[in-house]
């Protein structure tokens, strides 16, 4: 929608992504009129890019770098005039900020500074299949957040955590990957065919899905339980975890962690799955048996090793089920625990669940809501706020437009730094660090079925920072993957082979707000600020919680995300609703049939089975005859 | 409110609603009408086909329209090309799968889909296969599409080894399955047959094993052989260890430590120069009165004796009883020779009657040590111990886990009753601690334990004394063993009676059952030299409850006191009356 067109007067202004789509849904499913307003593409930093995408927004985050920030006082005198008498402007940040030590490698054949990669395989069967399909190629991202907005220009005064995030994308990690078109293939296969170029990585580019940002849903967390009680779940799909693995002593291991893993898990011995399992279950219910565990003032760790759990079972529980940190105290982790064991099952083996075509997907769909009457503007910002003594009135818009609102909700990311007082360090640990003073790294393998990337497989590691994202995961990389000196290089036949190959890396920190107090910001009391994405691997804190607080602030009184009615549900009587109301239909047609969620099929089944119910009552009667 | 959608209300809905449901029963009622007629004037066209495909499809469990497709099928199959048919079935299977989703547990479609496919001219089986497997990974217990699958697997003659797989799978997605467990206890003998029980075993050992004795009267046509026994052991000890509350292992874990069933053979043959009576005592209950049992003495066929069972209440009996010709045996300076031939099972036993003897037998020698450890089959002692430190280990971390420790005894009855009398009787008090709502299983069960550990000590000691007292007996059982014991003490248990099976201690003299909670004599039945029955401080509360008494002949002694019955008015002219033989009452 062209900016000339809005509206000057809105409820709601919403600047910024994910967080901010669900509070964009739920206020334009209660009538609001709501503007919401994206920097550039949509997501913002829970964007999921195509390769050439990705490689866009980093010629953009270069160019930025570049940028002097005294460009923006030309402008300022534009939207100057549109300020009135008694009022006040506050400048929000037109460039992001959350991004730093961004670096790109490329290892994939054709050098030119570009990327690519030959992959190699773990076990030495996947070699060949690796080989023969020439499938590999990988990137690491990485992402660190530093805690206190930094100016862009000086990225690394950080004391500030950091969250890699990297996506190697490699074949697969260990052992054999779940997806069978990576099954070994006996015969080798010439070496021309192993090869992926990097001009292939880029005609393949749109095959790829690359989240800034790497996170899973947890299957009973609250942000499914959002899905799909607000009917949301129909516009995407999503895929069960198929295995979670760890690392340990060098080698990579499944995590046993369901009923049916430790039964068939054959590192454990009966012993072990007789502690794991009675240890689990008694994490499920927990509270019931407040004798167990005195240690609540103790960390987790040491409550760990005071129970009867051999070595390797504490590893399991603490980096790869509670995945908690050192510090953690023990009920934190005992609830961590708890929580990943209730998500177990619901939807399959694992807790997690993963949004087919990447995490980007979630945004979109609350933003489908957007049929609901909701203006949505995409490469459109907000330059300052308006504020008329105690309470913001109005926005000034990157096109000079004043556009007046009740209540504005923006990201952290716009938010200059001074305006902010306060700054927390989250960390999550879940691959073990590599020695005691590295972070703990997470790390999330994609293979192509999620349709995230090309066949072959994408890695994202995530930990919470301590230097540049180089330096805090390089050692990660190289220990798991194989990273050729040179572009195309050929692995050293001997260990190096066992690894996959590397074809693409590319690192950078993200700032991580969530650990923000709200009130820490002088900001109008009409003015809400939502965080980036946190560290954690789930979705509950950094969406649900902090959209429903934020709903409630803004809309005391109405329902936070009520489920969308059935299309044929709908009333189109007056002209205006009339449009809206076809316009609904029709996506809910097109994406309803196309997109059927895994949850969706819970609620469906259901009306299904309400409505059948009938029948067969009337119709045993006439069995009977 | 501005901009908010519309939407209908809940009444609107409702009345909505119910008026759909309305206009569908009236259509489901006229089409249910139409078909009958149909039925009725004998149409079988396939616009009857139409009409039952528009109800089954809403109603799958309408069991008359299938039977009355079935008909239209047969009849039209009479009439169309065989490609045609083809085509009829298919389009027939595709129809059953949408019933399927309506509901996966309808019996009326599963039963159709299994006519259909033995229908079908060309089958395809691998796509049934897989059409079970798919509602399988949805609801891995419905045993509708588990019979529907054997049936498949039956037809289409999957190998065994790759039905073992399907179950493997299945079992190492939820062990939690009682299907796929017993499917595998069918499969397992197949493929892996015991060496010897059956030729061409795929992994054939060499004849190390010790010979068990009990080689012979044992017989399992449903044992596996060792080698994969262990991988099976090891398999279910994964899922125990697992989750030790789960039963469906704990069953297979019964199953694969076997239930030896014994042959059918004389045990013991005994015979009395008083009252010229022979007992033939079976090692599991026969019907001698089907004329398989006959006697023979000193080379002569007896055609006259009449065989009874111990009790009038029995048919099947392990003990048979008869009196020989007057004056064939009754000369105690004869030597006589008896043979007992058990026709059904072509088999005999012996029995010489010296002079000077009052009465012989002969029986089984004293091994019956293999005869109550054949409770458990598996022939190796040294598995055995293995699966018992695997269980001790698991009690271990489960103290309180009923499987467990009930798996745990009979590893050790199976090992060396005997030797672990002592950990039995703790795991016993425990198990009915932990499971209370079955104490009194496991106090028969250990009832019956005791009684085999009395047996084989006197057995050991070669005495026909059978002295069981202040054992918290709780019922009686093994009594066919009994035949020879002459004294039996019982007092101090929790004995409430004397069941029929009681009248088998043919021998008994004295009987002792003090201290106990018994109200019912029926077992004192014909017990030819019973003198002496002591019953203090029992339950016998009504005259007519020592009426079986009066038909112990030799009964001179009895001792009631302590119990209800003495109150009795006029007591003792009543029992004067009832036991004239008993000269010595105590009341």
């Amino acid at each position: 929608m062209a900016a000339d067109n809005l509206p000057s007067e809105f409820d709601v202004v919403i600047v910024g992504t994910l967080t901010e789509s669900v509070i964009a849904a739920a206020c334009s499913r209660v009538g609001q009129r709501v503007l919401h307003l994206d920097r550039n593409y949509y997501a913002g930093n829970w964007a999921s890019f195509t390769l050439n995408g990705l490689l866009s927004w980093i010629e953009e985050y270069k160019a930025q770098q570049e940028k002097s920030p005294d460009d923006q006082t030309d402008v300022e005198q534009e939207w100057r005039e549109k300020i009135e008498e008694g009022e006040e402007v506050l400048t929000l940040n037109s460039v992001d900020s959350t991004i730093s030590n961004l670096e790109v490698f490329t290892y994939a054949e054709e050098p030119e500074e570009e990327e690519e990669v030959k992959a190699t395989s773990v076990g030495s069967v996947l070699i060949d299949s690796l080989a023969a399909e020439a499938k590999e190629n990988s990137s690491s991202s990485t992402e660190a957040q530093n805690s206190s907005g930094p100016d862009d220009t000086t990225p690394d005064k950080d004391d500030d955590e950091e969250h890699q995030h990297q996506e190697p994308e490699n074949e697969q990690t260990p052992e054999t990957q779940e997806e069978p078109e990576n099954e070994p293939q006996p015969e080798p296969v010439p070496e021309v065919k192993k090869k992926i170029t990097y001009a292939k990585l880029i005609k393949e580019g749109r095959r790829f899905n690359i989240d800034l940002v790497s996170k899973l849903l947890y299957s009973r967390g609250l942000l499914v339980d959002l899905l799909i009680k607000s009917n949301v779940s129909r516009y995407a799909e999503f895929k069960n975890l198929s295995r979670i693995l760890t690392c340990r002593n060098g080698k990579i291991e499944q995590v046993p962690c369901s009923r049916a893993d430790v039964f068939g898990s054959k590192q454990l011995s009966m012993v072990e799955k007789r502690m794991l399992m009675k240890f689990l279950t008694f994490c499920l219910d927990f509270e019931q048996h407040p004798e167990e565990f005195q240690f609540s003032q103790k960390p987790f760790w040491d409550y760990l090793r005071s129970r009867s759990l051999t070595e390797n079972l504490q590893h399991f529980v603490f980096s790869s089920i509670a995945m908690v940190d050192q510090e953690t105290l023990t009920e934190e982790g005992l609830r961590a625990t708890q929580h990943f064991l209730r998500c177990l099952g619901r939807y399959g083996n694992t807790p997690f669940l993963f949004p087919l075509y990447g995490l980007g997907e979630i945004p979109q769909c609350f933003c489908m809501c957007a049929v609901f009457g909701g203006i949505y503007c995409l490469r459109h910002s907000v330059q300052c706020l308006v504020v008329d003594k105690e309470s913001g009135k109005a926005v000034i818009d990157t096109h000079g437009q004043r556009i007046s609102c009740s209540h504005l909700v923006v990201e952290d990311g716009y938010i200059r730094d001074e305006q902010r007082t306060r700054s927390v360090n989250i960390s999550l640990v879940t691959v073990p660090p590599l020695d005691s003073s590295s972070p703990a790294v997470r790390m999330v393998e994609l293979s192509s079925s999620s349709m995230t990337c090309m066949p072959g497989t994408l890695v994202h590691l995530t930990c919470s920072s301590v230097g540049s994202a180089r330096e805090d995961l390089e050692p990660v990389i190289s220990k798991l993957f194989y990273v050729p000196s040179s572009p195309g290089e050929e692995p050293a036949p001997c260990e190096e082979e066992q690894k996959p190959v590397t074809l693409w890396i590319m690192f950078f920190n993200m700032r991580d707000s969530s650990g923000l107090d709200p009130s820490c910001y002088t900001l109008p009391t009409n003015v809400h600020v939502c965080t980036g994405p946190d560290a954690s691997l789930g979705n509950d804190y950094s969406i649900t919680l902090q959209a429903e607080s934020v709903f409630r602030q803004l809309l005391p009184d109405e329902e936070f995300c009520p489920p969308a009615p059935n299309p044929e549900d709908i009333i189109y009587d007056g002209d205006g609703t009339q449009t809206e109301g076809a316009a609904f239909q029709e996506a809910g047609d097109a994406l309803g049939t196309s997109a059927a969620g895994e949850e969706e099929e819970e609620e469906p089944q259901e009306n299904d089975q309400s409505e059948e119910s009938s029948e067969p009552a009337a119709s045993s009667e006439s069995a009977a005859q | 409110m501005h901009g908010r959608v519309k939407v209908k209300s809940t009444a609107q809905q409702e009345e909505e609603k119910r008026k759909g449901r309305e206009k569908k029963l009236k259509v489901y009622l006229t089409v249910r009408d139409a078909i009958f007629s149909k039925r009725s004037n004998g149409e079988l066209d396939e616009e009857a086909l139409q009409f039952t495909q528009q109800l089954l499809s809403s109603n799958p469990d309408f069991a008359t329209l299938w039977n009355y497709r079935r008909e239209i099928l047969l009849h039209l199959e009479t009439v169309k090309e065989e490609d045609e048919i083809q085509k009829l079935y298919e389009a027939e299977l595709f129809f059953i799968e949408t019933c399927l989703k309506m509901n996966p547990k309808s019996y009326g479609s599963w039963h159709h889909r299994g006519w259909v496919s033995s229908r079908l001219p060309r089958p395809d089986w691998a796509r049934e296969l897989s059409l079970c497997d798919r509602c399988l990974s949805l609801d891995d217990r419905n045993f509708h599409c588990w019979d529907y699958r054997r049936l498949v697997v039956k037809a289409s003659g999957v190998p065994v080894d790759q039905e073992l797989q399907f179950t493997d799978r299945l079992i190492g997605s939820n062990f939690s399955n009682y299907s796929s467990w017993h499917y595998r206890s069918t499969l397992l003998p197949l493929l892996h047959p015991e060496p010897g029980s059956e030729p061409a075993s795929p992994c054939r050992k060499q004849n190390n094993t010790h010979t068990s004795p009990t080689a012979s009267p044992q017989t399992h046509s449903h044992r596996v052989c060792e080698e994969q026994l262990l991988k099976e052991y090891e398999l279910v000890q994964n899922a125990f260890f697992t989750d030790p509350n789960d039963q469906s292992a704990w069953f297979y874990y019964r199953w694969l430590l076997g239930r030896a069933e014994r042959e059918e053979l004389i045990s013991c043959v005994y015979v009395s120069r008083e009252g010229e009576r022979v007992a033939v005592a079976f090692s599991k209950p026969v019907n001698a009165l089907t004329e398989g049992l006959m006697l023979v003495l000193d080379g002569q066929q007896q055609q006259r004796v009449e065989w009874r069972s111990a009790h009038p209440r029995f048919r099947h009996s392990p003990v048979w009883l008869c009196e020989l010709p007057p004056g064939s045996v009754s000369d105690i300076n004869n030597e006589h020779n008896l043979t007992v031939h058990w026709m059904e099972k072509h088999t005999h036993r012996d029995c010489a009657l010296y002079t000077g003897r009052p009465e012989s037998w002969c029986r089984d020698s004293a091994t019956d040590q293999e005869l109550f450890r054949s409770e458990l089959s598996v022939e190796k002692t040294s598995v055995l111990q293995s699966e018992l430190q695997s269980c001790t280990q698991l009690l271990e971390l489960e103290p309180q886990n009923k499987w467990c420790l009930l798996t745990i005894v009979l590893l050790m009855r199976a090992l060396d009753p005997l030797g672990h009398e002592k950990e039995t009787l703790a795991h016993f008090q425990t198990l009915k601690e932990v499971d209370p709502m079955r104490s009194s299983y496991y106090s028969d069960l250990c009832s019956k334990f005791m009684i085999e550990n009395t047996i084989l000590k006197m057995e050991y000691a070669e005495v026909r004394v059978f002295s069981l007292s202040d054992k918290n007996l709780s019922t009686l059982c093994h009594l066919d063993q009994l035949l020879l014991v002459t004294h039996i003490n019982l007092s101090s248990n929790q004995l409430v009676r004397f069941p029929p099976q009681f009248s088998m201690l043919q021998c008994l003299e004295v009987l002792e059952a003090d201290d106990n909670a018994i109200g019912n004599l029926e077992g004192l039945y014909h017990l030819p030299k019973l003198e002496e029955v002591s019953l203090k401080n029992n339950q016998i509360s009504k005259l007519s409850d020592l009426e079986p008494l009066a038909s112990c002949p030799r009964l001179t002694r009895l001792d009631l006191r302590g119990n209800p019955v003495t109150k009795t008015a006029n007591i003792e002219a009543e029992l004067a009356q009832l036991l004239p033989s008993v000269t010595d009452l105590l009341l």
